[in-house]
């Protein structure tokens, strides 16, 4: 499964165990505005790091904060290796 | 019954000598005189003299207006985070022996029956009407290792140690924080003692919404966890407001949340605080680097700081008293200090915190005992142990692991999964969502110490 596909499906398994109804996941979506609060990010940045063996947030000195979905999932996207 | 008097003025006192102090709430707005004033206590205040009295109203400001009215005249204050669940609330109310409880909902279920005293709309203050003066204790829970909380009890003296004259103008403070948490409590005091305005958020109001309101009162001064401060920086609205001082406490400021911080703020002054709800305000770090000066270990002063086996010790006038209700509980060593299990360690000329001594989990300032949630897992007819973790989170400081050993590993086996679905769904029916595990891994066995005790790790 791609990165993106990955990231959505685990956004929606967090959203469904957490009972938060998320907005349509679209690049747009401002992440304060998805539904999803910093225990659910927390959960969902955790089972990235088990299922794509990174954690973007930790990984490197500069730490970037995105405020979108599509900012979010490019973070995984264009990690360095 | 507590009937200890005081000459130091109560918090009603310091707050009417500031006439322009102002609480903003979503629905509300009230100003100085009238701030401390509510029907709750017309002509029934002399009811609560001397109570034991828990603060259960769901909105901060309902919360804030019964602090101030009734310091000096309960004898007890207990207040709970609006997260609490009713057991929870039965343990406290138990535990500070409550007589009374002051709400804004009359439906709320406490776990228990206790006379009801609903906050109504603000009437004038009634100043005169609060001798003899007394010596309310602050009691405020903290997590405990059974599952149930302690509770442990300041003076307002204490609360206010760390709080220096009003800077001028007035700062216009708001907080991430509930000020039915310690962190939280320290800016609304301070707000309190300086006279300027606090702009309090409610559960539910959309983050943009709060930080619209800060932005249109023009906040100057801002406090709020680690753990939140990402929460805005992950958000379109980090550059409505302009602060010239931006506060974090609660858990470990690292080198990327400061530097994060000052680049979106490059007019603010930066500055971490360490405190805790048994340790009071300890220090603030203001030259914008992580951990603290190697020079304020055994400094004289208001506050003395010690290392022992690694962990910060605190001695201070502003530390808790006692634990309410256990008595084989000892909160200060014999010296008078305060074992805060915050380990540090020491590099040159610096100090920097290494995590929480093996145990307590600092969930975005939240602080869970293993054994909380061990002792759910653990119901569960197939579990034979478990080990509860933290696990390093970039957005939340920790989360929560568990380690489960079954009494049957083939049977859990053949179980593909339901088993690890039937514990999360017990977690989730009995604790707060912070304390349910992230994760189950199933292990074979959990080591046990030569003193019965379960291995743990250091964080």
């Amino acid at each position: 499964m791609s990165i993106r596909l990955t990231i959505l499906s685990q956004i929606e398994n967090v959203a469904a165990e957490q009972k938060k109804k998320i907005a349509p996941l679209r690049d747009e979506l401002v992440l304060t505005e998805s539904g999803l609060d910093s225990l659910c990010f927390a959960i969902l940045v955790a089972r990235l790091e088990d299922e794509l063996g990174a954690d973007p947030f930790t990984a490197s000195e500069e730490v970037y904060f995105p405020t979108t979905l599509g900012e979010f999932i490019g973070l995984y996207e264009h990690r360095p290796n | 019954m507590n009937t200890a008097q005081t000459d130091l003025p109560c918090l009603s006192e310091l707050v009417t000598r500031q006439p322009g102090l102002r609480l903003d709430a979503p629905a509300a707005t009230v100003r100085g005189a009238e701030i401390g004033a509510s029907t709750i206590f017309r002509g029934r205040r002399c009811e609560l003299a001397g109570k034991s009295v828990l603060i259960g109203a769901d909105s901060q400001f309902a919360s804030a207006r019964a602090l101030i009215e009734l310091d000096g005249v309960a004898g007890r204050l207990v207040i709970c985070p609006p997260d609490f669940s009713k057991e929870r609330l039965a343990s406290v109310i138990a535990q500070a022996g409550v007589e009374a409880i002051v709400c804004d909902s009359p439906d709320k279920d406490f776990g228990a029956e206790r006379p009801i005293y609903l906050c109504e709309d603000p009437v004038p203050l009634e100043a005169a009407d609060r001798s003899p003066r007394l010596a309310s204790a602050w009691a405020l829970p903290t997590s405990g290792t059974t599952g149930a909380p302690k509770l442990v009890a300041h003076r307002l003296e204490g609360l206010l140690g760390a709080i220096k004259s009003a800077p001028e103008p007035a700062p216009i403070w708001s907080t991430f924080y509930d000020i039915r948490r310690y962190g939280g409590l320290q800016i609304f005091l301070r707000a309190c003692v300086a006279g300027g305005r606090l702009i309090l958020s409610d559960a539910g109001e959309p983050l943009g919404d709060y930080i619209a309101r800060c932005a249109e009162a023009g906040v100057s001064h801002i406090s709020g966890t680690p753990s939140h401060w990402r929460r805005l920086l992950m958000s379109p609205y980090v550059g409505l407001i302009d602060p010239k001082y931006v506060r974090l406490s609660g858990e470990i400021a690292d080198r990327a949340i400061l530097d994060a911080l000052r680049a979106a703020y490059p007019n603010a002054r930066v500055a971490h605080a360490y405190a805790s709800t048994e340790a009071g305000v300890g220090f603030e770090v203001t030259d914008g680097r992580e951990g603290f000066p190697a020079a304020l270990l055994g400094a004289k002063g208001d506050v003395e700081l010690r290392l022992r086996d690694g962990s910060l010790h605190i001695r201070s006038k502003r530390t808790a008293t006692n634990y309410i209700g256990r008595d084989d509980l000892r909160l200060r060593d014999d010296e008078g200090f305060v074992d805060t299990d915050d380990m540090i360690e020491q590099q040159g000329d610096r100090c920097f915190f290494k995590g929480r001594r093996a145990g307590v989990i600092n969930i975005g300032g939240l602080k869970v005992h293993p054994e909380e949630v061990e002792q759910i897992i653990n119901q569960h007819s197939e579990v034979r142990m478990s080990r509860v973790s933290a696990r390093r989170n970039p957005i939340v400081g920790d989360l929560i692991v568990a380690d489960v050993a079954p009494k049957n590993a083939a049977a859990a086996r053949e179980k593909n999964g339901a088993l690890e679905a039937e514990i999360l769904e017990m977690c989730r029916a009995r604790l707060p969502r912070h304390m349910v595990p992230v994760t189950i891994r199933f292990v074979p066995a959990i080591d046990i110490l030569a003193s019965g005790k379960l291995a743990r790790h250091y964080a």
